[in-house]
């Protein structure tokens, strides 16, 4: 099958570096990966392309990159599944960090962020005789989020990351809840207690773009709901964030319906001025435009609210029990 | 074709102009709605952070109600598609996580048998009123209009849940349905990206960044409007356009349309009808440049 690799290149060795577009064509089977195509063109075409790779088999994590516009290790990546008749392949450096020549990229920022975290665990009291033994019933949740191999994918196409450097990320936040959850740790609040504030858990908007790329299943943005979610369970201090998933929540109980006034209101707190008088401008003009709730300003309740009412108490007192 | 209508809480809230739309266009479509007027919000992703199991149990009982009337639900917001395939997709493969929730739906008299079919108004657009038939109700071709998709992330992501691998065309399903209007498709890197609304209150800045990132993006590549069918994507874009433009010290001034907005415009139907004046960008130049007064 006849395929060109279209190949972003960097030489930070030229005289005035600039990043420029390479085509290579190669005469792939349909069983190569796109990982073979690249090494293929670096053997037999052009001894000057950099690129990393070891393993071939999803396991070592070194050949994250972008194939037609995702992120993805290149190894597990077939030809077939991105060009299925042949034809062009774009491929390029990871993004979200920087590049040290053509698709080899810096990840030191990615190691500093999952040293941020402190991914190790944390026990209390003496050391056990030999290993923290845990039952495997209690480890068996974390299987998922331990399959994660460091490649950098979520990172790369991360959407808070492309305007927010300062933002922890997903797999450091994965690998947060890695220790988080698990039983032996003895640290829990107060790793909670970080991740809650700025560039932390909250920060997330759940694009999926971690879920969707992520050769492993570790399903990033997964664990950062259950962060979330056990960071309001342990009641680490309120944040804008907490604060909007409980009004959201506690509006739905009352309404059925969400009222989005009034979640903006009571998310950011009546005491926060300078932000509520900040909405009244998009307030005013869309009331001269007409954006008035079909349902009233008081945003009445839906019909059957009673059946919602119950789902919430009978959840509640299944979450007690 | 006769659909469970789930409009969503924005489209009762704070885009009635998405819900005007809709209820201007679908008629002439030869598409009837009954609307779920007892069904709850599906949790947005937001409500699920708190509890996953009490999002499944709202979705499970509009699904179950959807299921009584022997209806495929519509929905009209990418988020509400993508919680509520994901929240399916969960009953669906799991039988006693399912009879559990159906224990608590019982005492209302409802039980999910897990037959429910959720479709996005766009993907009923090209699936069951097909493409042929919907070009036949374009009456005013948006010849020269160029248009940007924004789908919304929940449309997007992920694949397995909205059944991507078995409806391939639904990845490009809004450049499909933009060039049937006869307008013309603006590719841009941002289509796919986040609106920034989930964290409008949690981290304004980057929020207000993701639109001026994306409204800047797709000017530059040259769209005259975007069009999203997403309700909460509009509601950043449009609603929150001029301070993102502030606080990146510039101007942007791009109209973002509903999906049904720009349908309705093909079809020949007035700006008003489709409750245009409520944008908060004014389309009016984007409208004149293809010949559309906007006060008609």
């Amino acid at each position: 099958m006849e395929t060109t690799l279209r190949i972003r290149r960097f030489n930070p060795g030229q005289e005035k570096p600039a990043p420029y577009y390479q085509e290579y064509a190669v005469e792939l089977e349909s069983s190569d990966s796109v990982l073979d195509g690249l090494i293929k063109v670096r053997e037999k075409l052009d001894d000057s392309l950099a690129l990393r790779c070891s393993c071939r088999g999803a396991i070592c994590g070194s050949c994250g990159m972008r194939i037609n516009g995702q992120s993805a290790l290149a190894c597990k990546t077939k030809v077939v599944s991105v060009a299925p008749q042949g034809g062009t392949i774009q491929v390029e450096p990871m993004n979200n960090m920087p590049v040290i020549k053509d698709l080899v990229t810096d990840m030191s920022t990615f190691w500093k962020k999952i040293r941020q975290v402190n991914p190790w665990l944390q026990p209390k009291g003496p050391p056990p005789p030999s290993e923290y033994l845990a039952p495997a019933e209690a480890m068996k949740h974390l299987s998922g989020v331990m399959t994660c191999i460091m490649c950098g994918v979520c990172v790369s196409d991360c959407t808070v990351l492309e305007i927010d450097s300062k933002f922890v990320g997903p797999a450091a936040l994965a690998k947060a809840y890695r220790f988080v959850a698990d039983p032996r740790d003895a640290f829990t609040k107060q790793r909670l207690t970080i991740l809650n504030y700025s560039g932390g858990m909250w920060d997330c908007t759940r694009c999926m773009a971690c879920v969707q790329v992520c050769p492993k299943g570790v399903a990033p943005m997964d664990r950062i709901m259950s962060l979330r979610a056990k960071g309001m369970a342990v009641q680490v201090p309120s944040t804008s964030g907490s604060r909007h998933a409980e009004v959201f929540t506690d509006i739905i109980r009352r309404k059925g319906l969400l009222d989005e006034p009034m979640l903006a209101v009571r998310t950011l707190g009546l005491r926060n001025l300078p932000r509520l008088f900040g909405m009244i401008p998009l307030a005013l003009r869309s009331l001269v435009r007409g954006k008035v709730p079909g349902s009233g300003p008081l945003h009445r309740p839906i019909a059957g609210i009673h059946h919602i009412r119950r789902i919430f108490r009978h959840t509640r007192k299944k979450r007690r029990t | 074709m006769k659909y469970a209508f789930y409009p969503g809480c924005v489209s009762k809230g704070a885009c009635p102009e998405l819900y005007q739309s809709v209820a201007t266009v679908y008629p002439k479509l030869g598409i009837e709605l009954e609307e779920m007027t007892t069904a709850s919000c599906t949790g947005a992703g937001v409500l699920q952070e708190k509890d996953e199991r009490l999002g499944d149990t709202l979705n499970a009982r509009t699904f179950a109600l959807a299921e009584r009337k022997g209806l495929p639900i519509m929905t009209i917001c990418s988020t509400c598609q993508g919680v509520m395939s994901q929240a399916n997709r969960r009953l669906t493969t799991d039988s006693d996580y399912l009879a559990e929730i159906n224990q608590v739906l019982r005492e209302e008299g409802l039980q999910y048998q897990g037959t429910t079919r959720i479709r996005h108004f766009v993907w009923i657009l090209l699936e069951d009123v097909g493409k042929d038939e919907l070009r036949r109700y374009i009456k005013k071709p948006l010849t020269g209009l160029r248009a940007a998709p924004f789908y919304g992330c929940y449309l997007q992501r992920p694949t397995d849940a909205l059944g991507f691998d078995q409806n391939p065309d639904r990845s490009k399903a809004l450049e499909q349905v933009i060039e049937i209007l006869g307008a013309e498709v603006v590719d841009f890197p941002g289509k796919s990206r986040c609106c920034g609304f989930p964290i409008l209150t949690i981290n304004e800045p980057n929020s207000l960044s993701m639109v001026a990132t994306h409204t800047t993006d797709a000017k530059a590549h040259g769209a005259d409007i975007m069009v999203t069918p997403c309700p909460l994507c509009h509601l950043n874009l449009d609603g929150m356009q001029t301070k993102a433009a502030q606080q990146h010290k510039t101007s942007i001034d791009l109209p973002i349309l509903h999906l049904p907005q720009l349908l309705g415009l093909a079809m020949g139907m007035a700006p008003k009808s489709l409750g245009l004046s409520r944008n908060l960008v004014s389309p009016k130049a984007a409208m004149e440049k293809i010949g559309i007064g906007s006060n008609t």
